[in-house]
């Protein structure tokens, strides 16, 4: 089975493509990309499958490197089946997700099993994180190279914070020693507890209570300080702070391996949003005063920030449907995750190269995985985007399990069109597509 | 005139029109409470459900009392429900109790924004009677009822509101209310219970009891939520008392002729020495009785009545 993309807009930063070309698939691998790939003739069957992709944008298949699936455990929420399917409609040939399930992936059993889910669902490439902690107490440290073995690839208490830097440290240097890396949940909960929202006036004036931007800046200050000397690597999810991202930028400057993360929602969002008490709003870190998510830009465009991830947080409407102080945190991001990011395209803070190492390059480079790349012979994980198309998100429609969504009936411009796993289409927005 | 809205959940987009017309309508309302047969026929088959979430005697009693001198039909639920001890949701309780078909819900709620649900889903009235930290706005209403008849006008007053500010929906409601009426409000309080950015709200910050009420024309002293708070905050009541108990001497401070309020129920000793509470200047009984009038009043605009 042939598959063969013409005339699309290549974008692929890693072999610093940008230029209309062909791309032909052949045994789900990247065979050619080149101009004018002669396509197969008419009347005899080639098994070549032509795809017309004028004016549309093809890039490297995108990679959420921060997704909870909650299965184990939660399959009310989302399983690896719906996660997964909501991953390849959001235009998401691969996903990571994190350990807060139940049971906690903090053995390779766990592991193993959500890899054979996924194998099952064959859908989207699973990228299992695993716990840094054991049951995500933050006290023993989980067996990582067992957990390695079993095919995870990154650790984080994700959820929780490692609360104990004597705990942190011993994962670093452990996990750099295996080249697993360490993503860091930065919440400093003696100054979180309780907490419901960013603390700001808008807090004060809801009378919610409020969460400190101090509470992430100090332990992103503490886990940079922690790698830079150990010598080690560290992620830091979701940033949502003004401070972290300063944080991250001098840690880069000074040449300490740190990379970072955000999420659409830190860009797109103010704590104003709040003054609806829509639960869907209510995720950890908070959604922040317009300083910060204009800091939050700034670390997109310059770099400091390298991965936009959507931290995807199913939650039912049994957790969300209730008083703003009882409902659980998150909101699901995999269906938004890319129109919400190419609006940052739009509005010329980053190009859509950028986007595309945020997305795709960047995920897997830091989690030392396949992917982020069209180069010739690597399995054909490959996103096509319409750029210019208007839509608008309505959450019945999506194919996760949950509706926690807060940006129900925006009006968002570019859309998956197409996504393809080792040469497989996975996801078609049109049948008319093929 | 009369009030266009359906709920009445916080005084934070309440015009001044609106608040002048709840406080001219509770006037005329509080000669009921002073007649040998109070009540009057008014309301009648009118259904008011007081839901009460949160342990309430004063507040519910209030409620119940002009509910009823208007003649409708009050119902009084009591419940608790926290995150843990997961009961029937709120939004079940609502549903369940509109299929009842009554007219007006009443909540006290410990969570902030839990009428807001309740006037998102129902089509009845719902008044906030305190929900969390955010807003009580009938206590703000009868507070400023209180300072009208006190002081003849709110416009131009200072007045100064001392406690615990944070975790207070009294504090929230008076200071929208009372600067949207032209008073010059200043809070009060221990310094980790200011909020943060409560300047935007137009009042004026004042740690120190003695400053805060220089020429002060009224003194709003907020009960001390030690149960709201979250582990310790404040080293310890004596502590506090020693710093922002309104005793006779700090009392010197303020004009002469200035009022002492309070939502109640007071600690007496803590933040309010009891010869202040049961001093001349003060007018927290007149505050209670007002309180009926302007729930009856409410409840009565509510139900489409006209002043």
């Amino acid at each position: 089975m042939k598959l063969l993309l013409k005339g699309g807009r290549i974008v692929d930063p890693s072999q610093n493509i940008d230029e209309t070309l062909d791309l032909l698939i052949e045994d789900g691998l990247v065979a050619r990309i080149a101009p004018n790939l002669p396509a197969p003739e008419e009347g005899r069957d080639s098994g070549t499958a032509v795809v017309d992709l004028e004016g549309k944008t093809v890039v490297p298949g995108l990679f959420d490197m921060h997704t909870h699936l909650r299965e184990p455990g939660h399959e009310y929420k989302e399983t690896i089946l719906s996660g997964t399917a909501a991953a390849v409609a959001g235009g998401f040939t691969a996903v990571a997700c994190m350990a807060n399930t139940n049971p906690v992936n903090d053995n390779s059993s766990v592991t193993d099993f959500i890899l054979r889910k996924a194998a099952r669902a064959d859908l989207a490439r699973v990228y299992p994180v695993a716990a840094v902690s054991r049951k995500l107490e933050g006290e023993i440290l989980t067996e990582f190279s067992d957990l390695k073995d079993a095919g995870a690839v990154a650790l984080s208490d994700d959820g929780n914070p490692v609360a104990s830097a004597g705990l942190m440290r011993r994962a670093l240097e452990y996990a750099h020693s295996l080249s697993l890396p360490v993503i860091s949940h930065c919440e400093d909960r003696s100054l979180t507890e309780g907490g419901a929202m960013n603390e700001s006036f808008v807090s004060t004036e809801l009378g919610l209570p409020g969460i400190p931007t101090i509470a992430e800046d100090i332990m992103a200050a503490r886990d940079i300080a922690l790698a830079e000397y150990t010598g080690t690597t560290v992620h830091i999810a979701h940033v949502s702070t003004a401070a972290t991202v300063e944080l991250v930028r001098n840690a880069k400057r000074r040449g300490i391996s740190v990379t970072a993360e955000t999420a659409p929602h830190y860009f797109t969002l103010t704590d104003e949003a709040l003054r609806s008490y829509s639960t869907d709003l209510k995720v950890y870190p908070p959604i922040r005063g317009p300083k910060d998510r204009d800091a939050v830009i700034d670390g997109l465009r310059d770099g400091t920030i390298d991965v936009i991830a959507s931290d995807h947080a199913p939650h039912s409407s049994i957790e969300k449907d209730v008083e703003f102080a009882y409902a659980a945190t998150g909101l699901i991001g995999l269906e938004t995750s890319l129109g919400l990011s190419l609006a940052m395209v739009e509005q010329g803070v980053i190009s859509i190269s950028r986007l595309v190492e945020a997305m795709s390059v960047n995920p897997a480079r830091i989690l030392g995985v396949p992917g982020g790349t069209l180069r010739t012979g690597t399995a054909a994980d490959v996103t096509v985007i319409d750029i210019t198309r208007a839509w608008t998100v309505d959450k019945n429609a999506f194919r996760s399990l949950s509706r926690n969504c807060p940006f129900h009936g925006r009006r968002l411009t570019g859309k998956c069109l197409m996504t393809i796993v080792g040469g497989v289409i996975k996801y078609r927005e049109d049948a008319r597509l093929l | 005139m009369e009030l266009t809205r359906k709920d009445i959940l916080g005084l934070s987009d309440f015009s001044v029109d609106e608040i002048n017309l709840v406080l001219d309508t509770a006037e005329s309302f509080r000669e009921i409470s002073t007649r040998t047969i109070k009540k009057v026929p008014t309301l009648r088959g009118i259904t008011v459900i007081n839901l009460f979430y949160e342990a309430s005697t004063r507040t519910r009693t209030s409620f119940e009392i002009a509910a009823k001198r208007l003649s409708a039909d009050a119902i009084n639920i009591s419940t608790s429900t926290s995150s843990v001890t997961k009961g029937e949701t709120l939004a079940d309780t609502a549903k369940t109790l509109e299929a009842m078909s009554p007219d007006i819900i009443v909540i006290r709620h410990a969570c902030a924004g839990a009428p807001h649900i309740l006037a998102r889903l129902l089509g009845q009235s719902i008044i906030n009677a305190g929900d969390g930290s955010h807003e009580h706005p009938t206590q703000a209403l009868l507070d400023m009822l209180t300072i009208r008849q006190k002081k003849g006008t709110i416009e131009g007053l200072k007045v100064v509101l001392v406690g615990d500010i944070m975790n207070s929906r009294v504090a929230r409601s008076n200071m929208y209310g009372l600067t949207r009426m032209g008073a010059r409000v200043t809070v009060c309080g221990p310094a980790m219970l200011i909020p943060r950015g409560v300047e935007g709200m137009g009042v004026t910050v004042e740690t120190n009891m003695q400053k805060a009420l220089q020429d002060a024309d009224v003194i709003m002293m907020l009960r001390m939520q030690f149960e709201r708070q979250q582990g310790a905050v404040f080293p310890s009541v004596r502590e506090y008392a020693r710093l922002f108990c309104l005793t006779v001497p700090m009392l010197e401070e303020a004009r002469d002729d200035a009022i002492v309020m309070h939502p109640g129920p007071i600690n007496r000793g803590i933040e309010i020495a009891p010869e202040v509470a049961d001093g001349f200047r003060s007018v927290i009984l007149d505050q209670v009785t007002n309180g009926v009038a302007v729930r009856m009043a409410l409840l009565y605009l509510l139900a489409g009545g006209r002043q």
